[in-house]
């Protein structure tokens, strides 16, 4: 672990702090020019952590010391992601603390620390909200873990740097379990990110709501944490697809010269990234709950295929 | 005089158990000597079971021969390393457990204190008796009394029609696998009369034979760990039992099933044919499956955890199968890496369910109440209760940064080397089975979020549960030492897998503990870091960090204000605590999602109803598909019988001056 590693890690911690509600913003405003509203100002969110941050917390009378604690630990746990994905480069001191499948555990605690939080107060919409969402959670874990077993296959590791430098450096052939595998991991992406046509971010005040149900009573300081985390992961699900599926122009050591090249090149992908999102979001409508089974059995089905893909297929040549 | 042994220091443990439990019926009825005397003292001697095998973790293996036992067939014991984790699992297990009781127990109906304190010690005496028995004599006879002690002990309060026909299940059940494991070794001795095992490893069975004998085992301590389909009897006997006696039922017993297993398939039967782990495989797949699905759906909440037990189990026997899988092929690197993925997860298993059975118990002391649907909000008035089942139910599902995750993860690693395997469709069937796993580890969450947030989040469904109170001292020391030994599993895998790895060297040939130790004891990475690796530290930390120093920098540059009201949910006013989902509603999206695996009766009410109502009711189909037409079938052949016996003693002396004409004219010289 060299003095430039550590830097390189914490600049890209501060680098996900700061890009994460920028994403956010993005793809809001998006989403407005898509349906032809006026968009809100790309700093949006900043403006809105600012004041949730300035203000009180009202917490319900009978809330526990779970409610309290939980903004933090999901916030430490999307942080934590954040730290072990590559997005700039893969010379990261914090990688090896986590594999990919590590990397499920740590989307896995913060989602059941959500759901708990959610379950505290005891409102009928917290409780539904934190049902649903472990509904949606154990549907779409095992399809993740089925696209990173795809991937471990192929690069002999689940670790996430070496991952991304087999498949940087590879030579041009092309993976078909790599494309059942992406549609895939879409999929999961939109489920675990709360967004059309799983779960509706906009809305409020539904029935069909998940996330938003679960951090109704949710206010202040605890909130705009929530809301921060929420951002994180939505840029470590970015980051983990682009580094995925799309990882040229990650670096491999930690040179200067190496990360100013990275960042216009992620900045430019996560652009990409999050207009399509904007755009799916926009041309499909949200779903019944209950086929959020079939939804993610298909990323599943999808995903074992392309594993099967990899074993039949690929092994061969 | 030669020094002591460290199978000599086990047997004085042995001895010691059984001396305090005859200590117990000097005062049966004096509550006050028992559980402030005779527990902790029995807590102390598993201390130092715990401290002997972690001592002699590595050592060569030792024997003795005691006297006792049939005049041909001594006793013999032997102390090797397989034996000694699961004497370590035991030892550090029944230290918080029995502290715990020594908190737990009061007078009361059922059995007497000092009955309860001779049957506790003697089932702890009889497990560690079947971890050392050398024979068949020796571990059949260690296997009955531990089946008895715990049948005792299911039944303790057994005034309850209901508990005495859980015990009566348990019972039979044990049995039927009593018999299998006794064909089994019957099996191995293959005629010759020797009844040691020593005698059975040098015995070379025919594949066929062989075979017999493993399928023989897997059913004998299969009904024992609770695979599917002899599973039935752990979800009625775990909440018919007193909770530190499931606590250690359900943490230690059932791994004592396991090891047999591992002792039969992996030490006296030979070289294993593939197709053994892939049948140990399928069943523990499908009973990881049913276990999970059946928990999540469960309304009791020591019931969701006899569930989640079988769970736990059918994920061993997956492990299990990964390794003898990969053991027939010779890959011993990855043979090993599924076996510590097997010893792990039944030592963390030990430490997280026994934590959570002990905390039902302290809720049902605080409450009087089983059923999910009357409890809710005790946060509130057992805070201590609460954060240590917090930690409990984060192992359980199989959550970074405690144990319940290593040995997970060690198992999915183990699984992506199986395309490795020199066999044409099983290279490609065993990655899709870790498919399975994966939905399992998931669903365990779910069913453990409803455990912990129904129990103890949200508002009290009843009224009664403002008055529960926390968990007394002594309660609580036994959860802390349980709870801590989630932690440590989970926080420091390396360490522990250098301990346990003399176990697995002992079964493969080869382990993990040299490539492990390379890395230093903060970093696990099995194979090489390149390949995979996990910092469980860095997690804590990280967590920690955020919490502190993230509390820290909001106050500082913002403020720490909090202003108490009423709760906003969208500005509904009615809340009462039945606004809250109910256990059954909690997991109404998996009885829709997973229908054809339930059998359930449903009421639901209609517009005309006076009296609306909702039930549901759901039942195991196996009772249904297996045990009554079972029932039935032995029923009607005793309904023969009956026709031969019909009750008059001039018949029955006929049938036996009949037996005796024809035992002359066959046995005649």
């Amino acid at each position: 672990m060299s003095i430039s590693g550590l830097l390189g890690q914490l600049f890209a911690i501060v680098l996900a702090l700061v890009l994460a509600p920028l994403l956010t913003g993005w793809v809001n405003q998006c989403r407005a020019w898509l349906q032809s509203r006026s968009a809100p100002p790309l700093l949006q969110p900043y403006y809105m952590l600012h004041k949730l941050f300035r203000k009180d917390v009202v917490l319900a009378h009978n809330a526990s010391s779970v409610f309290r604690t939980a903004p933090f630990v999901i916030f430490g746990c999307m942080l934590l992601a954040c730290a072990i994905i590559p997005s700039l480069s893969t010379d990261l001191p914090f990688a090896p603390a986590a594999d990919t499948l590590a990397l499920v555990g740590v989307f896995g605690l913060a989602r059941i620390f959500i759901s708990l939080a959610a379950m505290d107060i005891g409102t009928a919409f917290g409780s539904l909200g934190g049902r649903r969402e472990m509904l949606i959670g154990f549907l779409a874990e095992p399809a993740l873990l089925m696209v990173i077993f795809t991937l471990a296959m192929i690069s002999q590791s689940t670790s996430v740097a070496t991952i991304v430098e087999t498949l940087a450096h590879r030579e041009v052939v092309i993976y078909p379990s790599l494309a059942f595998a992406g549609i895939a991991f879409t999929f999961v992406s939109l489920a675990e990110n709360a967004r059309v046509p799983v779960d509706n971010p906009a809305t409020h005040l539904e029935l069909t709501m998940i996330h938003e149900a679960m951090i109704l009573e949710y206010s202040g300081r605890h909130l705009a944490l929530i809301e921060w985390a929420a951002s994180l992961k939505l840029y470590a699900y970015s980051c983990l697809g682009l580094a995925l599926f799309f990882p040229w122009g990650i670096a491999a050591g930690d040179s200067i010269l190496g990360l100013a090249g990275a960042i216009p090149l992620l900045l430019m992908k996560l652009a990409i990234g999050g207009a399509l999102l904007a755009l799916i979001e926009t041309v499909n409508a949200k779903m019944r709950i209950f086929r959020a089974p079939e939804f993610l059995g298909t990323a599943f089905m999808l995903a074992v295929l392309g594993l099967l893909v990899r074993l039949l297929l690929e092994t061969r040549v | 005089m030669p020094a002591l042994l460290s199978i000599d220091y086990l047997l004085i443990a042995v001895c010691t158990w059984l001396a305090i439990g005859l200590a117990g019926l000097l005062a049966p009825r004096n509550m006050h000597f028992i559980s402030k005397v005779l527990f902790p003292l029995g807590a102390l001697v598993g201390l130092g079971v715990g401290i002997t095998a972690l001592c002699f973790l590595g050592d060569r293996a030792e024997t003795a021969v005691l006297v006792i036992g049939l005049p041909t067939l001594p006793f013999h014991l032997r102390l090797d390393n397989l034996t000694a984790v699961f004497a370590l699992l035991l030892g550090f297990a029944s230290v918080g457990i029995s502290v715990y009781a020594a908190g737990y127990f009061r007078s009361g109906e059922g059995t007497a204190p000092g009955a309860l304190c001779l049957e506790y010690h003697i089932f702890l005496a009889s497990m560690l008796m079947v971890l050392l028995a050398d024979d068949a004599y020796a571990f059949m006879v260690a296997w009955e009394s531990m089946a008895l002690s715990s049948f005792l002990l299911v039944t303790t309060d057994h005034r309850h029609e209901a508990i005495r026909r859980a015990g009566y299940l348990y019972l039979l059940i044990a049995h039927i696998g009593a018999i299998s494991i006794l064909l089994a070794f019957g099996v191995m001795t293959s005629g010759s009369g020797d009844y040691t095992f020593a005698g059975m490893r040098t015995q070379e069975l025919s594949p066929f034979w062989a075979s017999v004998a493993y399928l023989l085992a897997l059913v004998g301590f299969g009904a024992k760990a609770g695979l599917v389909p002899v599973h039935v009897w752990l979800p009625e006997a775990h909440p018919a039992a007193p909770s530190p006696v499931s606590a250690m039922m359900s943490g230690v017993m059932l791994k004592t099933a396991i090891y047999g297993l591992l002792r039969v398939s992996f030490d006296l039967v030979g070289t294993p044919l593939w197709w053994w782990g892939v049948v140990a495989m399928a069943v523990g797949l499908v009973t990881a499956l049913f276990g999970v699905l059946y928990s999540t759906v469960q309304s009791d909440m020591k019931r969701l955890l006899a569930y989640s037990s079988i769970e736990n189990i059918g994920l061993l026997a997956v492990g299990i199968g990964l390794a003898l899988v990969f053991h027939s092929y010779k890959m011993e690197a990855l043979a090993a890496l599924a076996m510590t993925a097997v010893l792990y997860h039944c030592l963390a298993h030990a430490g997280f369910k026994s934590l959570l059975f002990l905390c039902t118990g302290s809720v049902l002391h605080a409450t009087n109440e089983r059923s999910l649907g009357k409890l809710g909000g005790l946060i509130h008035r057992m805070p201590w209760v609460a954060w240590l089942a917090l930690l409990g139910v984060i192992a359980s599902a199989g959550l970074p940064p405690l144990s319940g995750f290593v040995s997970e993860w060690l198992l999915l690693q183990a699984f992506l080397f199986s395309p490795g395997l020199p066999h044409s469709w099983l290279n490609m069937v065993v990655p899709v089975a870790a498919a399975v796993v994966a939905l399992v580890a998931a669903m365990a969450g779910f069913a453990m979020v409803k455990f912990y947030g129904i129990i103890f989040l949200g508002q009290m469904r009843e009224p009664n549960l403002t008055h529960a109170h926390d968990a007394g001292p002594w309660e609580r020391a036994g959860l802390v030492w349980l709870a801590a030994l989630t932690l440590l599993l989970g926080v420091l895998p390396s360490t522990v897998i250098g301990l346990i790895d003399a176990a697995t060297q002992q079964m493969l040939g080869t382990g993990l503990a040299d490539k492990v130790r390379e890395h230093g004891w903060a970093m696990l990475a099995p194979i090489s870091p390149d390949r995979a690796s996990y910092q469980p530290l860095v997690f804590l930390a990280t967590i920690l960090a955020a919490l502190w120093v993230g509390r820290w920098l909001v106050h500082r540059f913002y403020h720490g204000r909090v202003r108490r009201s009423d709760p906003w949910d969208c500005g509904y006013f009615f809340q009462g605590p039945r606004g809250q989902d109910t256990a059954d509603g909690f997991s109404q999206p998996i009885r829709r999602i997973f229908e054809p695996m339930f059998r359930m009766e449903r009421h639901f009410p209609t517009i005309r109803d006076e009296k609306p109502y909702y039930s549901v009711k759901v039942e195991d189909h196996f009772w249904y598909w297996l045990y009554l037409p079972a029932a039935r079938l032995v029923e009607r052949i005793s309904g023969l019988v009956i026709r031969v016996q019909g009750g008059r003693i001039a018949v029955y002396l006929l049938y036996s001056f009949l037996t005796l004409i024809l035992l002359l004219l066959v046995a005649r010289p």
